[in-house]
C-alpha cells in the first residue's frame, strides 16, 4: 500500500546530464539557475570524466518542463559547461542509483530481513548485533520500492547516492 | 643590475596594455594597492573616481559610447561589493566590462579578514564569468579570456578577483601568443540558412509586418543592414529602449519607441500587425504584456537572437534563427522581396497624425518642453544618457535618435544613479560629440559624487537635471493606481543644483519658464570649456503619458490621463 502511493505521488523526475568544466565554483552556477526558477534538486552527482579537465555532473528534479528546458538552455550557456542535456526517454540511457540502508535488526526478525534483501537483489555490508547495513542498487523506483518496504522493520539510517546516466550503445551521455 | 622579475600586478596591466585598454576606473584600497603600483608606469589613463559605483557606470558610459569594453579596479571587500549595481546594470544590458577586484591574501580567504567578501559568490548570479585567480601565471590566459569573454557573443560583465599576495608574486608566463582554455564556451556565429529562408518566407505572406528593433542590433553593428531590410521590405520599424538608434528614429519607415511609454502609433502597430519582427530583442515585460498570449495574438512572431536561452523564453516564436544579426539579417536581405504594405502605412500614418506625442508648452516648465528643445537646438546629433524614471521615458519620446551608440540607458535593470556616470564615461570614449545627461533629481543625486571626476578632466558634457522635487514614477503610479496615497517621493529639500556645481567650480544654468528653454540651452549647449549643469524646475505633477499599464496589452494603452480610477496593475511590476 505505502510503496503504491509512494510512486503513485511521485512527481515526474527529469534527470539532467552535465559535462562541464572541472573548475570552482560551476557547481555554484549550476546551482544558482535552477534556485532562481524555484527549481529543487532532488540529486545530484559530480565526478571527473576520463579526461580529468572535466566533470560529469547527474542532476535529478522535478518542476514544470517548460521551465526545465529554460534552465538547460541557461545552463548550456555557462561558460564552464561543455554540454547539457536532459535524458527524456530511459530506453536510451541506463540509469543507477546505490543507497546504503541501516535498519533494525533484532534475532527475530533477521532471517525475514535477509530474505528481503535476496528479493531485491541487494546485500548485507555490515552486520550488527541489532542491525545491519543493505547496499541496494538499481532504478531509483526500485530504491525507493525498497525503502518503502523496509520500513515496516525499521529504518535507522539512509543514504542514497543520486542516480547516474549512461548512453546505451553509441548513444552518447 | 638583473632585470626585476614580473609581478602578477605588472603582467595584469601589461595584458591590459596589450587589449589596447586605454582608461581604467577605479578606486583604490590595501588589496589593490600592488595593481595601483603597477599602473603607475603604465600608459593607461587611470581614472579615479569617487565612488565604485560609480566606476562601473562611468565604464559602462564608455563601453556603449565606443564598443570597446570598460575597465573597473576596484579593492575587495566594500570596494568590490559597492560595484554590484554596476555589475548588474551591465549584464541585465549586455555590456562589455571587466571588472578587477582586488581581494585578501589567498590564505586568508573564508577566514573574515580584513576587507574580504566572497565576491566571486556574491556576484556570481549577475556575470557573464568570473575568475578568482590562485596563480600569478594565470594572469595572462585569464585576462585574455575575460576580454574575449566580454566582447563576444552576448557580451556583459566579467570579473577578476586578485588576492594581493597573487598580484604581488612573481609571473613568469608568457604575456604572448596566449592560449585559451574555453572548451564550454561556444559564440554561434551563421545561423543555418534554411532558418533564415523560413524567416523570409513568413515575410513573405505578410501584408502588416512590424520590425521590432532591439539593442542586439546595435550590439552586433547592423543598423545599415537593420536599414536595408526595413527600406527592401517597406517595413514600418518600432524599436525598444535600448533599441533607440538601431533604426533612424527620424526615418519615414520609423514609429519610435514602443511598450508601456511608447509611442501610441509603435503600440498601435503592434495591436495591428500581422507580423512581428524582434531583431536582437528579448520581448522584454515592458513591451509585452504579463499574459503573454494577449501579445498581438494575431502576428506571426519571427525573431533573431545571438543567445539560444531567449528564444521560447518568453513567447515561443513561429520562426528563429540563431546567430549574429548582421551576419543573419546580411542573408535574410537576399531573400526577400518588397511587400505590399502601403495601405498598412497609410493605417500607421493616420494613428501617427490622430495620437502624435504632444506636451502643453504653458502652464508651467515642463520636462517634455526641455528636452524636445535639446533635441531641436543639437538636431539629434548628441550622445544622450539618461538616468531612470520619467525624464527618461520623455527623452525616450522627445529625443529622437538617429544614429548607433548614441543612447545610453540603464534599460533591463533600471538603474537610478547611472545617466551622469555614463555620460562621463561616453565623453571620454567620445571626447568630439556633444554628451548631454538627462537626469532626474532623484537618480542625479544617487551618483552625484562623481561632479569632481567630470570637473577635473574639465569634460565638456552637460547635465540636464529634469527636477522636480519628487520621484515622479513612483508617484505617477500612486496617483493613477493607489489612490493619490503619495508614499516615499516627495523630494522637497532637493539641493540647488546650479550651485551644487557650483562647489566643485562647475558653470550652472538655470531653466524655470518655458520662454527661457531655447536661449538658455543654446548657451549651455554652446559651453565647452568643461561639465555644465543645467538646473531645469519642472512643473511637480507631469505624468508620462502613452501609457500600458503594467501587464497589460498594447490594447490597454492609455493615451491621456484617465478621468476614471485604474485598477492596480496585476502580474507584472
Amino acid at each position: 500500500m505505502a510503496i503504491i502511493e509512494l510512486i503513485k505521488n511521485r512527481p515526474h523526475i527529469h534527470t539532467i546530464s552535465l559535462l562541464v568544466a572541472n573548475k570552482p565554483g560551476v557547481l555554484l552556477r549550476i546551482s544558482l539557475i535552477f534556485s532562481r526558477r524555484g527549481f529543487n534538486i532532488e540529486s545530484l552527482v559530480v565526478s571527473p570524466t576520463l579526461d580529468g579537465r572535466y566533470s560529469r555532473m547527474t542532476i535529478t528534479a522535478h518542476g514544470e518542463p517548460s521551465v526545465l528546458e529554460q534552465i538547460i538552455k541557461q545552463a548550456s550557456k555557462l561558460i564552464d559547461v561543455v554540454h547539457a542535456s536532459e535524458h527524456k526517454d530511459s530506453r536510451e540511457v541506463v540509469e543507477k542509483e546505490l543507497a546504503l540502508i541501516k535498519v533494525h535488526a533484532k534475532a527475530e526478525k533477521r532471517a525475514e530481513l535477509l530474505q528481503v534483501i535476496q528479493h531485491f537483489k541487494s546485500i548485507t555490508i555490515d552486520l550488527g548485533p541489532e542491525e545491519l547495513i543493505i547496499q541496494v542498487t538499481g532504478s531509483t523506483e526500485k530504491l525507493d520500492a525498497m525503502v518503502a518496504f523496509l520500513q515496516d522493520y525499521g529504518i535507522i539510517e539512509l543514504v542514497r547516492t543520486g542516480k547516474v546516466v549512461m548512453g546505451r550503445g553509441k548513444m552518447t551521455t | 643590475m638583473t632585470k626585476k622579475a614580473t609581478t602578477g600586478a605588472e603582467a595584469l596591466i601589461k595584458c591590459l596594455e596589450n587589449k589596447d585598454v586605454k582608461f581604467i576606473f577605479g578606486y583604490p584600497g590595501g588589496a589593490a594597492i600592488p595593481i595601483f603600483d603597477a599602473l603607475f608606469d603604465s600608459t593607461i589613463d587611470l581614472v579615479l573616481v569617487r565612488h565604485e559605483q560609480g566606476a562601473t557606470h562611468i565604464a559602462d558610459g564608455y563601453a556603449r559610447a565606443t564598443n570597446k569594453p570598460g575597465v573597473v579596479l576596484v579593492t575587495s571587500g566594500p570596494g568590490a561589493t559597492n560595484t554590484i549595481t554596476g555589475i548588474i546594470t551591465a549584464q541585465m544590458d549586455s555590456i562589455p566590462l571587466v571588472v578587477l577586484c582586488g581581494q585578501t591574501i589567498t590564505s586568508a580567504l573564508g577566514k573574515d579578514a580584513f576587507q574580504e567578501a566572497d565576491v566571486f559568490g556574491i556576484t556570481a548570479p549577475l556575470v557573464k564569468h568570473s575568475y578568482l585567480v590562485k596563480d600569478p601565471n594565470d594572469i595572462p590566459r585569464i585576462v585574455e579570456e575575460a576580454f574575449h569573454i566580454a566582447q563576444t557573443g552576448r557580451p556583459g560583465p566579467v570579473i577578476i578577483d586578485l588576492p594581493k599576495d597573487i598580484t604581488s608574486a612573481d609571473c613568469t608566463a608568457s604575456l604572448k601568443n596566449i592560449t585559451m582554455d574555453l572548451p564550454g564556451y561556444t559564440i554561434p556565429e551563421k545561423a543555418p540558412k534554411k532558418d533564415i529562408q523560413k524567416l523570409a518566407e513568413l515575410l513573405k505572406a505578410s501584408k502588416k509586418p512590424l520590425i521590432l528593433a532591439g539593442h542586439g542590433i546595435l550590439i552586433s553593428g547592423a543598423s545599415k543592414e537593420m536599414k536595408t531590410l526595413a527600406e527592401k521590405l517597406g517595413a514600418p520599424v518600432t524599436n525598444t529602449l535600448l533599441g533607440k538608434g538601431a533604426f533612424p528614429e527620424n526615418h519615414a519607415l520609423a514609429l519610435g519607441m514602443l511598450g508601456m511609454h511608447g509611442t501610441a502609433y509603435a503600440n498601435k502597430a503592434v495591436s495591428n500587425c500581422d507580423l512581428i519582427f524582434s531583431i536582437g530583442c528579448r520581448w522584454d515585460d515592458r513591451i509585452t504584456p504579463a499574459k503573454i498570449e494577449r501579445f498581438c495574438p494575431n502576428a506571426k512572431k519571427l525573431h533573431i537572437d545571438i543567445d539560444i536561452a531567449e528564444i521560447g523564453k518568453v513567447l515561443q516564436p513561429d520562426a528563429y534563427a540563431i546567430g549574429d544579426a548582421k551576419a543573419i539579417l546580411t542573408e535574410l536581405i537576399k531573400m526577400v522581396e518588397p511587400l505590399p504594405t502601403e495601405p498598412w502605412l497609410k493605417e500607421l500614418d493616420a494613428y501617427k497624425k490622430k495620437y502624435p506625442l504632444g506636451y502643453k508648452i504653458h502652464g508651467g516648465l515642463k520636462a517634455q518642453h526641455v528636452i524636445d528643445e535639446l533635441y531641436n537646438l543639437t538636431k539629434g546629433d548628441a550622445i544622450v544618457t539618461t538616468d531612470v524614471g520619467q525624464h527618461q521615458m520623455w527623452a525616450a519620446q522627445f529625443f529622437k535618435t538617429h544614429a548607433p551608440d548614441t543612447w545610453i540607458s540603464s534599460g533591463g535593470a533600471g538603474t537610478m544613479g547611472f545617466g551622469f556616470p555614463a555620460a562621463i564615461g561616453a565623453q571620454m570614449g567620445c571626447p568630439d560629440q556633444t554628451v548631454i545627461a538627462i537626469v532626474g533629481d532623484g537618480g542625479f543625486q544617487m551618483t552625484a559624487f562623481e561632479l569632481s571626476t567630470a570637473a577635473i578632466r574639465k569634460l565638456p558634457l552637460k547635465i540636464v537635471v529634469i527636477d522636480n522635487k519628487f520621484l515622479g514614477m513612483v508617484r505617477q503610479w500612486q496617483e493613477l493606481f493607489y489612490d493619490q496615497r503619495l508614499s516615499g517621493v516627495d523630494l522637497e529639500g532637493n539641493p540647488d543644483f546650479v550651485k551644487l556645481g557650483e562647489a566643485y567650480g562647475i558653470k550652472g544654468f538655470r531653466i524655470k519658464r518655458p520662454a527661457d528653454v531655447r536661449r538658455i540651452l543654446e548657451k549651455a549647449l554652446a559651453y565647452n570649456d568643461g561639465p555644465c549643469i543645467i538646473h531645469a524646475e519642472v512643473v511637480k505633477e507631469d505624468n508620462v503619458f502613452p501609457m500600458i499599464p503594467a501587464g497589460g496589452s498594447s490594447d490597454d494603452m492609455i493615451i491621456e490621463a484617465p478621468k476614471y480610477k485604474m485598477e492596480k496593475p496585476k502580474g507584472s511590476t
